[in-house]
Formats: structure tokens, C-alpha cells, sequence
């Protein structure tokens, strides 16, 4: 079970996708797991043969759980689904030992993990029964890794009249993911925040006249500008591009910057967008165009989560004027937008109107200062003065 | 296509793009941005559904125009009133 954030603690297997004996290759979608953030794709790491499943479907199991083993040519099996070595969560490259049998269909009940049960306390038991939660499948925290009427009220799902329930996405457990990701970054990361004004005439103009010429469905955002311009502004700044780990800063090689996207009825996922500074904004926009209706579908990918090496957030039109971002660990920053807004400017000795936007950053100070982080934010605003090339 | 007609497509496409609300159950003139709490991703979205569907053109300029549906209603019978006289 791949940990698709640092929120993340548990997933439940939903269905395999792939048959034992089929081929699969790298970036292959082999099953779908459900998380906090919704359904989620996972993708294989390895090439190779599905050789055989571990887990059965609806089963909950921490992170780190092997879920299938996969043959690969002239080499032992390989656990599935695991991130790759940049990123090793310890339980995930333990050696593999023998795994247990996948108990046959016709007595696996839903819920019952493959490999020893848990005991599971009577008091326990009979409240998963009440509210519908398979006591077998959690981790329990009680004397001898017992599962505790504790963990059980931690697994149930809230009552449906808590909150909205929307298809693919449960916003309860959302904002418990966003509330354990945003508690840790403030508690771990030293931020520090600069702001700067950001005259964007040029790249308003630009943007009309390119979407005047063009139908609805080939229209460019804004965002996707903005998203472009931090893109290539990361290539000569790689301190706010990677990952903060237990051994210290790790730059990333590839710019996979995360977009905040927000959820109707309340929360928030910043999946990544890959290589963004590679992609033309054409590129850009049919990506960003998939990751919103996917994210608000509650049906993500695995790397999606996984690997986003910086985020963006842009407040859009009806937004704020400016944004202080969280930094989402293990990242290094986050950029935010304000909304753009006619305000006054002094260009050549005269106050004329413009239409203004501020540009933020939130820095890690582990890992850069603000000194850097000035000029990174004016590197920003130089490409967004020269939207032609973007 | 009657006024009826075309506030029904309006306010369909309103929720396609907006499942988890009720475009039906809002002021003619409120804006849907703020009713719907619709972004601008839905904006182009629900843009890109009335061209599709009715075949007019929709300049990025007219956007305000779309954003309550009384207001589309009026853009769009225009638009396709003007379609039919030619």
C-alpha cells in the first residue's frame, strides 16, 4: 500500500484491475485503492508478471502493507505498488518473506485479511457490527495490538448527517487529512513569506487576444499561465523544488508542481501536474482540465499524490488579494496567487490603473532563505512580463 | 428554441458542471459564481457545454453575460434568434 502523502496512514483496497498471470508494465494501473482524498489509481513500479494478489478487496491495511507480488524477468518477485527508491517509507522495502495464502473466495468474508487476525476486544466487536466497520481489518492499539472500541470509532465512518457526501469523495475524511498534513507542516517546517506585486497587463492582454482567437473548448486559464511561469523559474532555483526528508533536502530533477484544487462543500487536493516545465501551455491546459474533473470525481492516480515537488495555489477571480500558503511536507514551498485587481501603479512617473496581482511564497528555512526566495518570486514576475515565452 | 427551452438547457448545464448544487432553486439575476460556488475552471467548462450544444459563438468578452441565468437566457436567445434571421 503506496503512501500517497504524509497524511496518509491507511488505505482499502477497492478492486484489482489486473488478473494474477497478466503481464503489467511500469506506470500501469493495477488496482484502485480508497483514501481519504477519494479513489485513487494505483500505478506499478516494476515490469513484469502479476504473479499473485495479497490482498482481497475491501480489505484496510496500513501503508507500507505488501499488496501483490510481481515477477520480474531474471529476478525475484517484487512487492507491487511501491514507490520507488527516492521516496522509501521503511515498511516498504522490507525483504519479502513468504506471504500467506489469499484465503479462497467462497469463506473470505469482505474484511478478513489475508495473515493472522487481530484480537479483537467483545466491546469492539460488537460496535464494528453497529456501525458497519470490519474489526478484523484495523490496526489495533490496545494491550497486545488488540483492536479497542477506540480504534473502532476511529475507522467508523462518520454518520451520513455530519457532513456533505459527495460520489468518490467523503469530506470528512478529507478534512482529516488536510488538518494531520497542514498540523505537521507547522509544527516541523520553519516557514518564512515574501510577497510581490505583479503588474499583469502584459499577460491579461496576451491571454484576451489569444482567446479571442480561438473556440471555447481550446481556451486557455489563467492558471495555467501562472502555472508555467513557476515551472520554468524552479529551473534555476532547485531549493524550492523537491522533497525535506528525515536525512535533509532532497532537489528533485523533474518539476512536478501540485495545484490546489478546490473541492465544492469544502476541502482541498493538490495533485501534481508532471514535468510541467516541459509541457506547452496547450499541454498545460488539458492536463490541469483533467486533474480538476478527476479530483472533483474523487479518481486520482497514485503518482498524482505521490510526487508533487512544489505547490501552486491560484485564488482565482473571485479570490483574495493574496494568499500566506501552508507548505505541504515533505515539499520545500508553496506559490500562491492572489486574485488580479485594477489598482493604481506608478509607471513612468504616473499613477495609471493595472491590473495587479500578488504574488507569494512560503519558503522552508531549513532549506533556503528569504534572500533566495526574493529572487525567485522576481523571477516570476520577469516571465509573467513576457507571456509570448511561456 | 423557446425561452423556456433555453433556460432549461442553461440551468442543465449549470448542473452538469455542478452536480452537488441545485441551479433550479436560485434567483434568476444571482450570480452563479457566488450561488454555486462555480470557479473558473466550471465557468470555461460550462461555457464549452452551451457552444457545443447550441452551436453559438461565445467570445471570452460575453462571459458576464452567462453568469446568472437570467442573463444567459436573454444572451443565449439572442444569439440564436439572430442565427434563425439569417
Amino acid at each position: 500500500m503506496p503512501s500517497l502523502g504524509a497524511d496518509m496512514e491507511t488505505g482499502t483496497l477497492v478492486e484489482w484491475l489486473k488478473n494474477p498471470g497478466e503481464p503489467v508494465h511500469r506506470g500501469d494501473v493495477i488496482a484502485v485503492v480508497e483514501t481519504q482524498k477519494g479513489a485513487i489509481e494505483i500505478e506499478v513500479f516494476e515490469t513484469g508478471v502479476l504473479d499473485r494478489v495479497l490482498l482481497t478487496p475491501g480489505v484496510k491495511v496500513p501503508v507500507g502493507t505488501p499488496m501483490a507480488l510481481i515477477s520480474t524477468p531474471g529476478g525475484p518477485p517484487a512487492t507491487a505498488a511501491a514507490p520507488p527508491p527516492a521516496a522509501p517509507a521503511p515498511a516498504l522495502v522490507q525483504p519479502l518473506r513468504p506471504s500467506p495464502p489469499v484465503a479462497p473466495a467462497p469463506i473470505a468474508r469482505v474484511g478478513v485479511a489475508a495473515g493472522p487476525r487481530p484480537h479483537v476486544s467483545p466491546a469492539a466487536r460488537k460496535l464494528a457490527e453497529a456501525r458497519g466497520v470490519s474489526a478484523a481489518a484495523l490496526t489495533g492499539t490496545g494491550p497486545g495490538g488488540a483492536v479497542v472500541r477506540a480504534d473502532v470509532e476511529r475507522a467508523a465512518a462518520p454518520p451520513p448527517a455530519e457532513g456533505p457526501k459527495r460520489a468518490g469523495l467523503d469530506l470528512g475524511e478529507m478534512r482529516k487529512a488536510i488538518a494531520a498534513a497542514m498540523a505537521r507542516s507547522k509544527r516541523e517546517i520553519p516557514h518564512y513569506y515574501l510577497s510581490q506585486p505583479v503588474d499583469m497587463s502584459a499577460t491579461l492582454d496576451w491571454l484576451k487576444a489569444v482567446n479571442a482567437a480561438r473556440q471555447p473548448p481550446e481556451r486557455l486559464l489563467l492558471a495555467v499561465v501562472l502555472l508555467k511561469a513557476v515551472a520554468l523559474a524552479l529551473e534555476d532555483f532547485p531549493e524550492f523544488n523537491g522533497f525535506y526528508r528525515d536525512d535533509g533536502f532532497h532537489p528533485s530533477e523533474t518539476i512536478h508542481p501540485g495545484t490546489a484544487i478546490a473541492i465544492r462543500g469544502g476541502g482541498l487536493v493538490a495533485p501534481a501536474i508532471h514535468d510541467a516545465d516541459e509541457k506547452t501551455l496547450d499541454e498545460l491546459m488539458a492536463a490541469l482540465h483533467d486533474l480538476v474533473a478527476r479530483t472533483r470525481a474523487g479518481r486520482l492516480r497514485s503518482s498524482e499524490l505521490f510526487d508533487p515537488t512544489i505547490t501552486v495555489t491560484s485564488l482565482g477571480e473571485r479570490g483574495a488579494e493574496s494568499v500566506l500558503g501552508v507548505i505541504y511536507p515533505p515539499q520545500v514551498a508553496i506559490v500562491g496567487f492572489g486574485a488580479p485587481a485594477l489598482r493604481p501603479w506608478v509607471a513612468g512617473g504616473r499613477i495609471e490603473a493595472r491590473p495587479l496581482m500578488t504574488a507569494t511564497l512560503a519558503g522552508d528555512h531549513r532549506v533556503s532563505d528569504g534572500h533566495r526566495g526574493a529572487l525567485f518570486l522576481l523571477e516570476i514576475e520577469r516571465r509573467l512580463q513576457h507571456p509570448e515565452d511561456l | 428554441m423557446t425561452e423556456d427551452e433555453i433556460r432549461r438547457v442553461v440551468i442543465e448545464e449549470l448542473s452538469n458542471v455542478a452536480p452537488e448544487t441545485d441551479p433550479a432553486s436560485i434567483a434568476p439575476d444571482e450570480d452563479v459564481r457566488e450561488a454555486l460556488d462555480i470557479d473558473s475552471m466550471d465557468v470555461l467548462n460550462y461555457v464549452i457545454a452551451l457552444h457545443t450544444r447550441l452551436h453559438v459563438d461565445i467570445p471570452e468578452i460575453d462571459y458576464p453575460k452567462l453568469l446568472t441565468i437570467a442573463g444567459a437566457t436573454a444572451y443565449l436567445g439572442h444569439k440564436l434568434g439572430s442565427a434563425i434571421a439569417q
